[in-house]
């Protein structure tokens, strides 16, 4: 789990960074931030808050390069996601793709949308209703690294999944 | 005949044609735009002369402008002005050859300004210093005064079109990303710009990512991305009032890489459903939709043909990203692309006779150009990251993306040649992205 704690202070400080800006992703409809929560995180001792979700059982899984297919660390990590999604059925998630800078535009867009559907699909295998969970790409719009090198690259080519609470019920 | 002047009216939102052009004449004085490095043709512009009381400063920026438009292709040497033995203090007086023969002016370029209330008109005239002779006759434009930059850049075209027997593209605008802030989180917005950068206007403000926008065949509208909704949809904007609606906004799926058809009727863009990205066609009225490709790979950025006929894009159905062409109603495609490396963003020629694109090999990024057939590439850039070219309206520049390495890098666009000569960067104010360059307004 020792890789998981690092992942886990980034998403917290960027969650902070979209509270103070709101609209950064546009019209506020959803909330969804690359990497924000679009909601309140709660404490990740309550293991059915998205703050747990994100640290505990881990919200992110990361991509070979020019790959969409999942690592089998990656796909334990899905399982996991998948467990915790059929046990807090009050959420919804967005699964949101990425892909490092060294790639097209709209390629990487195509590539980031193969890689969240990678991880839906697994969801939706493993029972999570496919109307819960939602797939978006960001391309290279979004790094969370930036150094150009392999080391931020290969955190940029990652699939996080975003949960919400249900407000529909 | 020759004092008689052909009179070109510059509307501010007219788009006049040219009226009584000046037929291309066949003289000694021609720069042939080839691939070969070119000796520049050194050329004289004297501030053209100010007609009526208080056009001075406007006679100035004129040929100065005039001047940069010409000096920027790199065809063209201007020789400074305190290196004239002649001014031209008088439009209509006879030219003093000699004086600029003895100064190896091989062209000289003359002209008047007059201001009457927010009316300027300017008269210019082209001489082929050596044969001794006017080269085309002389022209006339009105406009208002505010127009005065698309004036001198018509003189420019004009000029430029009678020297090297190319279209011209200084009158002519560039839509953009306008980037700004830090990698970790840049803000982007659409803005649209003369193409040397000046007359910059937003169109969008930065609440959303903006990607890639497109203009239209008349260069009224704008195609491009937004996520605006959260989820990447194609919208449509109309560049004079600023309106803007959303194109393709079906749930569940994302919809990108969009570009108009020539006769600019209709659409084709990128549409991923369940992961899978595929092209299709859009007729914007109508919003009818039909699927051009069906494959599990991921097919993007296409490209009409000028004629419309044909479609290039970029699929990496072989197992990397490679170039095809299909014919526009969809079908068998035919790669193209066989060197090494990979190859995205291709975009026709507005000639028909090269793709440009981009490309990646050994962790370098490339700007080139092949003919339609994949014979022929060139390679006319390279750096860290250059991507997404357009081209200018005649075919003979090409505007992209170079993006810098690091945390610290910035986005900027740049200029080249189709010979690969006169690399520059684009004078911009801050960074940008994604260029898409107008036909000639």
């Amino acid at each position: 789990m020792k890789t998981w704690t690092k992942a886990a202070f980034l998403v917290a400080a960027v969650a902070l960074g979209a509270c103070t800006d709101a609209d950064r992703f546009g019209g506020g409809s959803g909330g969804f931030g690359a990497d924000g929560t679009g909601g309140v995180a709660g404490s990740s001792a309550d293991p059915t808050s998205i703050a747990y979700f994100q640290e505990a059982v881990g919200d992110r899984v990361l991509f070979a390069v020019d790959q969409s297919t999942l690592s089998e660390q990656g796909r334990l990590t899905v399982l996991s996601q998948a467990n915790w999604l059929l046990e807090n059925t009050d959420y919804v998630a967005v699964v949101e793709g990425h892909a490092d800078e060294q790639g097209t535009r709209e390629y990487n867009l195509a590539l980031g949308a193969r890689r969240a559907s990678a991880v839906k699909e697994l969801l939706v295998s493993q029972g999570v209703a496919s109307n819960r969970v939602r797939t978006v790409s960001y391309g290279k719009e979004r790094p969370i690294e930036v150094c150009s090198q392999e080391s931020c690259y290969a955190q940029n080519r990652r699939a996080v999944t975003v949960l919400t609470a249900n407000v529909s019920g | 005949m020759s004092r008689l002047f052909a009179t070109v009216m510059i509307g501010v939102m007219a788009l006049t044609p040219w009226a009584h052009k000046a037929e291309a004449q066949s003289t000694p004085l021609r720069i042939e735009i080839t691939d070969g490095v070119i000796e520049p043709l050194p050329y004289a512009v004297p501030d053209f002369v100010a007609e009526t009381q208080g056009s001075n400063q406007v006679s100035r920026d004129i040929s100065q402008v005039i001047a940069a438009d010409l000096n920027g292709t790199g065809l063209f040497r201007q020789i400074p002005a305190n290196a004239h033995i002649s001014s031209i203090t008088n439009f209509d007086s006879p030219v003093q050859y000699a004086d600029w023969k003895a100064i190896n002016a091989q062209a000289l370029i003359s002209g008047g300004v007059s201001v009457s209330g927010n009316q300027l008109e300017v008269r210019f005239r082209v001489y082929d210093v050596f044969a001794g002779t006017e080269l085309g006759s002389g022209l006339r434009f009105k406009g208002t005064l505010d127009g005065w930059r698309r004036m001198a850049h018509k003189v420019a075209d004009e000029v430029y079109a009678r020297i090297t027997g190319e279209g011209g593209y200084f009158d002519s605008r560039v839509v953009f990303v306008s980037e700004t802030g830090p990698k970790s989180d840049r803000k982007k917005r659409l803005a649209v710009m003369d193409y040397d950068g000046a007359n910059l206007q937003f169109l969008t403000d930065s609440r959303a990512i903006v990607l890639a926008p497109r203009f239209s065949p008349k260069g009224d509208r704008v195609l491009y991305t937004s996520y605006e909704t959260g989820f990447p949809q194609v919208y449509v904007l109309d560049v004079g009032s600023v309106q803007r609606r959303v194109l393709s906004n079906e749930s569940g799926t994302m919809s990108f890489a969009p570009r108009f058809s020539p006769d600019g009727s209709s659409v084709v863009m990128s549409v991923t459903e369940g992961g899978n990205t595929d092209l299709y066609k859009m007729n914007i009225a109508s919003g009818q939709r039909q699927r051009l490709t069906s494959t599990p790979s991921i097919e993007t950025a296409p490209s009409y043909s000028p004629d419309g006929s044909k479609i290039v894009f970029e699929s990496d159905r072989s197992g990397t990203q490679q170039l095809y062409i299909m014919n526009a109603n969809g079908g068998e495609a035919t790669r193209i692309s066989f060197g090494k490396g990979r190859y995205g963003t291709p975009v026709w020629s507005p000639r028909g006779d090269l793709i440009a694109f981009t490309k990646q090999n050994k962790g370098r990024f490339h700007i080139g150009v092949m003919r339609t057939d994949g014979s022929e590439e060139r390679l006319l850039t390279a750096s860290f990251l250059d991507e997404g070219p357009t081209w200018s309206p005649n075919g003979r520049v090409i505007m992209f993306t170079r993006e810098t390495k690091g945390s610290g890098g910035v986005s900027a666009l740049y200029s080249v040649d189709v010979s690969g000569r006169n690399l520059k960067p684009v004078s911009v104010t801050g960074g940008g992205s994604d260029p898409s360059w107008s036909p000639l307004q």
